[in-house]
């Protein structure tokens, strides 16, 4: 009851090809506590686990070990498709969040009933069809006109676009945000990033977001946490997330090197990602 | 006239059949081979219970019922046990044939001296001009049982097509459409996607046992092959009406699959009439679909930018 806890992960490991050659430690032993209203953005190379730990938390992935709480209940032997109720997500390929041949209003009345959908009630009422011009209006990209308009014949930045007003039409517990502008052009980038970010402070939404660009980790979020081999290996938060300049982050990249928390491939990489 | 009425008869009883289709291979992309044994299996079940004296009208429905718990079968052998979605749909017709065996006590099932749907349409018909008369439609003259027939014919498929086509708009019609469509969306929308996929699955069946249900009290009997090629005449009623009714959405995928089925019967009857040999029907209806698949794939974009995706994902 009255839980300021939005998402407490404890003790989650994932490991995949368990036993073999390639046996991949994606997760081991990962703890996060996000509080109501925590912007939280995850940074980390490829295989470092941030992906894995999000689709464990979105219910992708079935339970290794490990529990997660979201809003207080535990939901780690919920599937998928009941976590959607309290988790709403928008993904880095923009044409897996939304069905190419629903119309955009489709699209859309269906992410109104997320969690209650499985009535015989008209889909598209009078009632919700205002409601979703009115919704789409505010994003202030035209779309509203093309609510008839088949989903595939948008453009990915529109489609994204409309994947984050899909994933707040119902305000969601936790918002989970995959590399979600890593496949848009830089200006449709950023247009998407500013769109997330004015939600997410309407909303007040409790967020995690995977990124792979260190300008964005600086610029967004309350908190910063690093993954490197399936474990947070740095955390950015408070004063320290605030002042965070990327010379900081790299900084704090060379150190972890020196103590070995971080090889040098994957400090290569942030850099390159950065520069 | 009288032919143009039968094959109109014809071809809306084989609109529910394209519209099963239509449902799972329009709206799911992929091929349910379930509809070869729920076609002879609605004909069956609805054809042992006109013998034993049950209401027309309910040994129909009953028939609709059998093909949908077909389907129910077939999806959750792939949903639950993991089977992959062509192998079964071939699993369950195979086994309804001796279902379908069990069920009639044989191959052939007369329907002849029993109450079906076409008795009372006929006797309808004659009551209203009494005997063997005609009526006047449009300066010629029509039999009054064939009238009746259509007319009988027409109430029940076009209500049960309005009703699939209100259904496909609610939040749970919505919800199926979305699964065929994107079912990682869907899932991410909070919906269930492996039941979806079986009630798809049962309504298709569903539709396509009604279709083999009223198509044996039309002509008067049930038999064991009733449903060979069921899957192929589907899909090319399906595909004829494409080209009429351009693919969108719900209503005007409904509208070709029917519209479709009847151009289907009416070109069958013309090239019948033209001296095709009737053995060669099958081999004709299998090339036309082949080669309407090649030319749909020569014509991209005639469904969005993402493509129909109408022979992928078997």
């Amino acid at each position: 009851m009255g839980s300021e806890t939005a998402l407490e992960v404890h003790g989650l490991t994932r490991t995949f090809r368990r036993g073999g050659d390639t046996e991949i430690r994606a997760l081991q032993d990962v703890s996060l506590t996000l509080q109501q209203g925590e912007f939280v953005v995850v940074l980390g190379t490829n295989g470092s686990g941030k992906s894995t730990l999000l689709n464990e938390i979105a219910g992708g992935l079935p339970p290794e070990s490990g529990t997660i709480e979201i809003a207080g209940q535990d939901v780690t032997r919920w599937p998928e498709h009941r976590r959607a109720r309290l988790v709403a997500r928008a993904f880095q390929n923009p044409f897996t969040g939304t069905a190419p041949n629903l119309t955009v209003a489709e699209n859309l009345a269906l992410a109104a009933q997320r969690g209650s959908g499985n009535r015989l009630a008209p889909a598209l009422g009078r009632e919700r069809m205002e409601m979703i011009s009115q919704r789409v209006a505010e994003l202030g990209m035209e779309l509203e006109d093309r609510l008839e308009t088949p989903m595939g014949q948008l453009s990915g930045g529109q489609r994204q676009a409309l994947t984050l007003l899909m994933a707040t039409l119902v305000r969601p517990e936790l918002l989970l945000l995959d590399e979600h502008t890593a496949a848009l052009d830089p200006r449709m980038a950023e247009k998407v990033m500013r769109l997330t970010q004015k939600m997410i402070h309407r909303e007040g939404l409790t967020t995690l977001m995977v990124t792979h660009a260190l300008p964005q980790a600086i610029r967004y979020g309350d908190r910063v946490i690093m993954m490197h081999r399936g474990r947070i290996a740095v955390e950015f938060s408070g004063a320290a997330k605030r002042m965070m300049r990327v010379q900081d982050l790299l900084d704090r990249f060379d150190q972890l090197r020196a103590a070995d928390l971080l090889d040098e491939s994957a400090e290569a990489m942030l850099r390159r990602l950065y520069v | 006239m009288n032919l143009l009425i039968g094959a109109l008869t014809f071809g809306l009883i084989g609109g529910l059949l394209a519209v099963g289709v239509y449902l799972t291979f329009r709206l799911f992309a992929t091929v349910d081979l379930t509809a070869e044994g729920a076609y002879g299996l609605g004909a069956a079940a609805a054809g042992v219970l006109l013998a034993a004296g049950i209401n027309p009208l309910f040994a129909t429905i009953a028939g609709g019922l059998a093909g949908a718990a077909a389907g129910v079968v077939t999806g959750l052998l792939h949903t639950r046990l993991g089977v992959p979605r062509l192998l079964a749909g071939i699993l369950t017709s195979t086994a309804l044939y001796a279902v379908i065996l069990f069920l009639m006590h044989g191959g052939d099932l007369s329907l002849a001296p029993h109450r079906t749907l076409v008795s009372i349409a006929e006797k309808a018909g004659a009551d209203l001009v009494g005997g063997d008369g005609e009526l006047i439609l449009f300066g010629t003259p029509v039999g009054a049982r064939n009238w009746m027939g259509f007319l009988y014919s027409f109430v029940l498929v076009a209500g049960t097509i309005f009703a699939l086509g209100v259904f496909l708009r609610t939040e749970l019609g919505l919800a199926l459409r979305a699964t065929g469509d994107n079912p990682r969306m869907a899932t991410a929308q909070g919906v269930d996607v492996g039941m979806k996929l079986v009630l798809a699955y049962a309504l298709s069946n569903g539709l396509i046992g009604g279709s083999g249900a009223i198509f044996a009290q039309y002509v008067g009997f049930a038999n064991v092959q009733l449903g060979v090629g069921a899957m192929v005449t589907g899909l090319a009623s399906l595909m004829i009406g494409e080209t009429v009714f351009r693919r969108g959405g719900p209503w005007r995928g409904l509208a070709a699959a029917v519209a479709g089925a009847i151009l289907f019967r009416l070109l069958v009857a013309g090239a019948l009439m033209a001296g095709l040999n009737p053995n060669a029907l099958k081999l004709v209806t299998a090339t036309f679909v082949l080669v309407a698949l090649l030319v749909g794939r020569a014509l991209p974009g005639r469904n969005g930018a993402d493509g129909g995706g109408a022979t992928h994902g078997l």
